[in-house]
């Protein structure tokens, strides 16, 4: 109920401070030099945009979010880093040397997509009186009209799992081929 | 079945043998003999059959037309006249001989079935162009013996003369056959049609033919190439580097009188421009006196009879000249009978001394106990060419030299300039005299040494093997392979049974055909072929005169011959003929210099060769080495050809290499520069790949910004 | 809420993401950054839908589903990424330079084979 007391313009501040926070924070995770510190500020950039989604009225997607992405791609990132045994504490090479042509080109595309989407959306207004995004109105959606897609989505999942199990199993083999012929 | 069919089965059935030969003689060699001999046999037959048939009546006419062809029709003719079916025995007989006599000649050839069957397709190809009654079917045949004549002249292409001989004669005869290809246009362009029949029509009707003139002289390159006219001559006597039976049937008989036939043919529209009879009775003139003082001087017995077809060709080409193509065909078909005997004879001759060098023959004993056949029928053969009397040679010499005098006194009729035959009268007697000579010092000289007894009256000199080398030629001695001046009398160099029967076959037409004379006619134009007198006369006297000199010259000679060893002993005798003529050829240059001319004189400078005394040291050089047309064509033709290759080699390395480099270059510097790009970074892709959507994003942006704001 | 704001965080989350992508030099660094890109497209498509007022929640739903992909997507990625490191013993991008245009006779072309062996020795005994 917390749009009741709110004001629209209340709302608006909110999601700027909010976006600010999200943005230092995406800027953290791909600017930092430790690694692990990196997946932490993404942990903190993915739960802004949770707030930021709450902030739409898309309720559903805010926990979605933060149960999955929070929750596991995190972890698995961490998982993943800590697996490929990235240095605890600050390593100095953790930019490449394509570092500046990346600065530009990123500037550029902000400069240019920022000019444009302003340009287009500047007397754009959302009226947020009407939830968009709760769970029933998103189950609804899902289960009546996106049930097909959900479905190849989840065969999609498990084609990933599958993918995923092989892709790290086939070195193991191999080595198991290679301790078999010697014993 | 009637005439025409039997025509047609004259040169279908040696085609037809030569195909099966070129297929089967691999996989079965002992089908090459029967499929060589029989169907050259049967298409003799059926060749003396169609001749029975026409009998010198109207001339048979039978054409086909396969398709149409455009503007000018081909037809498969047949024309069957006298010229035409006495030419196809003639032919099919030289053939059927040259077959029988190559079984026992190359016997042991591992090339033999292809040998054997070219040589049945050149038949086909000769009996075409004697049959044929349209000039592209003619050309066929010719064509096609040409390159017979070319692959069997290279038939010992192991030895590099016959290599160089055999692109040399098919490079001069198509020197000559292109302007052949251009007269046969233009001849059937004006006359609308290729049949010889409509051709010859057109020649002597009303307005006759526009360009008569450049007719002629064009179809003249084509006959002066294919039949070793002057100034193309040269290919023939090096064509003798090929087989004997080859140079019999091929280069005396058949093909080298094609060109002959042809303006016999043709001779209407050769009538038609006096100009063309005065360059035709030049070029025989000059052919036969210039062949025959060739003839004089050359040691390599088949060249001296390779000039000598080539003067007896300007015979008939002279004959041509003075509007007589009776005559002509008259000698054509008596001296295809008494060479190819001629060089049949020489052939066993080569075997039996193992050398065709006619210095070292001179000097051998036992050639004419060896090879009796051979020795008897080239008597015969040598009597027949040089014109004595009761030979067939006399009779269509005198034949010649009678249609010239009738040129001269006006008798030949209109048309013929006396000019013509002045020049071919003049020359003609005095080749006679020369012709004689040196068909005297072939036969003294292959006879081998004279009696030891007339040796030991001229020139008491040593006489045994054994003191003679170390005598006066010491020194050529040791240059020489196995300088052995006499020859074992044990040789075993057996001559087959299948060659001397031929040449005896050969004997026959060679001594007797001349008794025809009275017939012939009939079959031939109609105008009479017997000898008059004042030729008769005029003839045989230069002839008599002629051998009577060399037979002086010969005398004074066999001291010195006698006292200069020379000699030669076959590697193989017992092998079969061709390879000792084989054998023959290469080793002459190395053991007797050069192939051409024969070593003239003894170390003491005295001469040795008849023919140099009468011809005298000078002319005998010249001659000997063809009057050096040989380095006049190699001047004018080979040295700006060879330099005009130089230069295109030159461009072609320099200038238009240096582009070619030039294209490839450029795109592989071009690979270097854009290969450093591929750095192997995927950021570095991905930035660019960013970079270039992104410019392209913005552009399409302001394009659609500026596009509103100008709408 | 003016759209505007959603937009341009959208954006900048998006060209930040980028960076990261064409900046990082871990390969899981890189994948973050993806995640990066992908959670501003997720935004765009919330804000997009909220606003049109979507009967069928298309965006939304969309947004659903690359939450979902970008799982499957990590963990397909940080498949690969492990074998990488397990194969070459780094996870390094610039330095996953097969694909490269070694220049003609140089050592490089018989010097990897032999690289290759050792890292993937060194691979196994990391294994």
């Amino acid at each position: 109920m917390t749009r009741d007391f709110l004001s629209p313009t209340g709302v608006e501040i909110v999601f700027v401070l909010v976006g600010i926070v999200v943005l230092g924070a995406a800027l953290l995770t791909v600017s930092t030099k430790q690694l692990v510190h990196s997946a932490l500020w993404l942990v903190v950039t993915l739960g802004g945009l949770a707030v930021e989604y709450l902030l739409l009225t898309a309720e559903f997607i805010a926990w979605v979010q933060v149960l999955i992405y929070v929750g596991s791609v995190v972890v698995l990132l961490l998982f993943g880093l800590m697996l490929t045994r990235a240095p605890i504490g600050r390593s100095p090479d953790a930019d490449s040397g394509n570092r500046w042509v990346a600065l530009g080109v990123a500037g550029a595309a902000a400069v240019t997509l920022v000019w444009v989407v302003v340009d287009a959306f500047r007397t754009q207004y959302i009226p947020l009186d009407e939830a968009q995004g709760t769970t029933a109105v998103m189950g609804e959606a899902l289960f009546r009209y996106w049930v097909l897609p959900f479905e190849a989505l989840s065969v999609l999942l498990l084609a990933a799992l599958v993918g995923a199990i092989v892709l790290s199993r086939r070195k193991s083999e191999a080595e198991a081929g290679d301790e078999g012929t010697k014993s | 079945m009637n005439t025409t069919t039997l025509a047609v089965l004259v040169p279908l059935l040696p085609f037809l043998a030569a195909a099966a030969a070129l297929l089967l003689g691999r996989t079965f060699p002992e089908l090459a003999r029967p499929l060589a001999v029989l169907p050259t046999g049967l298409a003799a037959l059926l060749a003396v059959v169609v001749a029975v048939r026409q009998g010198g009546g109207d001339p048979l006419d039978a054409s086909m037309e396969l398709t149409p062809t455009g503007s000018v029709p081909i037809s498969l003719a047949l024309h069957l006249d006298g010229f035409a079916v006495l030419t196809a025995v003639l032919v099919g007989v030289v053939a059927l001989c040259v077959q029988i006599y190559s079984t026992g000649y190359l016997r042991d050839d591992p090339r033999y079935a292809s040998y054997s069957a070219l040589v049945s397709l050149f038949t086909a190809a000769m009996f075409l162009v004697v049959y044929s009654g349209d000039l592209i079917v003619l050309l066929v045949g010719w064509e096609i013996m040409g390159i017979c004549s070319y692959f069997l002249v290279g038939h010992y292409w192991e030895t590099p003369e016959a290599r160089a001989a055999s692109i040399k004669a098919f490079l001069v005869t198509k020197l000559g056959d292109v302007p052949f290809l251009f007269g046969i246009f233009m001849l059937a362009d004006q006359a609308g049609t290729f049949r010889i029949n409509g051709v010859l029509t057109e020649a002597v009707s009303g307005d006759g033919l526009a360009h008569p003139t450049l007719i002629a002289l064009l179809l003249l390159a084509g006959v002066a190439g294919k039949s070793a006219q002057f100034p193309l001559h040269t290919w023939l006597p090096d064509a003798m580097a090929g087989p004997t039976p080859v140079s019999a049937l091929i280069h005396a008989a058949t093909m080298v009188a094609a060109g002959v036939y042809v303006v016999a043919r043709l001779l209407p529209v050769f009538a038609a421009s006096t100009a063309a009879l005065v360059v035709l009775a030049v070029m025989a003139a000059v052919t036969m006196v210039g062949s025959a003082l060739a003839a004089l001087a050359q040691d390599d017995i088949k060249r001296v009879l390779a000039y000598s077809t080539v003067g007896q060709l300007g015979y008939m080409t002279g004959a041509l000249a003075v509007g007589s193509r009776d005559a002509a065909i008259f000698h054509l078909l008596s001296h295809g009978a008494f060479k190819a005997l001629l060089f049949l004879c020489a052939g066993v001759i080569i075997h039996a001394a193992g050398t065709n060098s006619l210095a070292a023959m001179a000097r051998m004993d036992g050639l004419r106990r060896r090879a009796p056949d051979a020795y008897w029928t080239l008597a015969v053969a040598l009597l027949a060419l040089a014109a004595i009397p009761p030979f067939s040679g006399f009779f269509s010499k005198e034949a010649v030299l009678g249609a010239a005098e009738h040129a001269v006194t006006g008798d030949a009729g209109a048309g013929i300039p006396a000019v013509a035959g002045w020049i071919v009268l003049v020359a003609g007697l005095a080749t006679a005299l020369l012709t004689a000579a040196y068909a005297t010092r072939l036969w003294l000289l292959a006879g081998g040494r004279p009696l030891p007894s007339a040796v030991g009256k001229l020139a008491p000199g040593p006489e045994l093997p054994g003191p003679e080398l170390p005598g006066p030629a010491a020194a050529e001695a040791t240059t020489q392979p196995a300088a052995e001046p006499t020859t074992v009398p044990g040789h075993p160099a057996k001559t087959p049974f299948a060659m001397n029967a031929v040449l005896w076959v050969l004997f026959l037409p060679t001594a007797a055909f001349g008794l025809t004379v009275g017939k012939l006619p009939d079959w031939l134009g109609g105008h009479s072929l017997a000898p008059t007198l004042t030729t008769t006369v005029l003839g045989t006297g230069l002839a008599l005169v002629g051998v009577l000199a060399m037979y002086a010259a010969w005398r004074q000679t066999t001291a010195v011959a006698a006292a200069t060893p020379l000699g030669a002993v076959a590697a193989h005798p017992g092998a079969e003929p061709a390879l000792s003529e084989e054998e023959a050829i290469a080793s002459h240059t190395p053991a007797y210099g050069d192939i051409a001319a024969a070593p003239g004189t003894s170390p003491a400078g005295r001469p040795m060769d008849p023919g140099r005394i009468l011809l005298g040291p000078a002319l005998y050089r010249a001659a000997g080495r063809g009057f050096h047309l040989d380095a006049v064509y190699a001047a004018l033709f080979v040295r700006p050809v060879t330099a005009a290759a130089g230069l295109v080699r030159f461009l072609d390395r320099e200038v238009v290499d240096t582009y070619v480099r030039a294209a490839g270059t450029t795109p592989r510097l071009l690979g270097a520069a854009v290969r450093r790009l591929q750095t192997g970074n995927v950021q570095t892709y991905l930035s660019a790949l960013l970079a270039g959507s992104l410019v392209l994003a913005v552009a399409a942006v302001l394009l659609a910004t500026t596009g509103t704001s100008g709408g | 809420m003016h759209l505007a704001y959603p937009a341009v965080l959208a954006v900048l989350l998006f060209c930040v993401g980028l960076y990261g992508v064409l900046a990082r030099r871990n390969l899981i660094l890189v994948l973050m950054s993806v995640e990066l890109m992908l959670a501003a497209v997720n935004l765009n498509l919330v804000a997009f839908d909220v606003w049109l007022r979507d009967t069928l929640h298309a965006g939304q739903s969309l947004a659903l589903f690359v939450i979902a992909i970008a799982a499957a997507e990590i963990g397909i990625g940080l498949a690969i990424v492990l074998l990488v490191y397990r194969t070459r013993g780094s996870s390094a991008v610039d330095r996953l330079r097969d694909t490269a245009e070694s220049p003609p006779g140089s050592a490089s072309d018989e010097d990897r084979p032999a690289g290759e062996e050792k890292t993937a020795v060194r691979g196994g005994a990391a294994a």
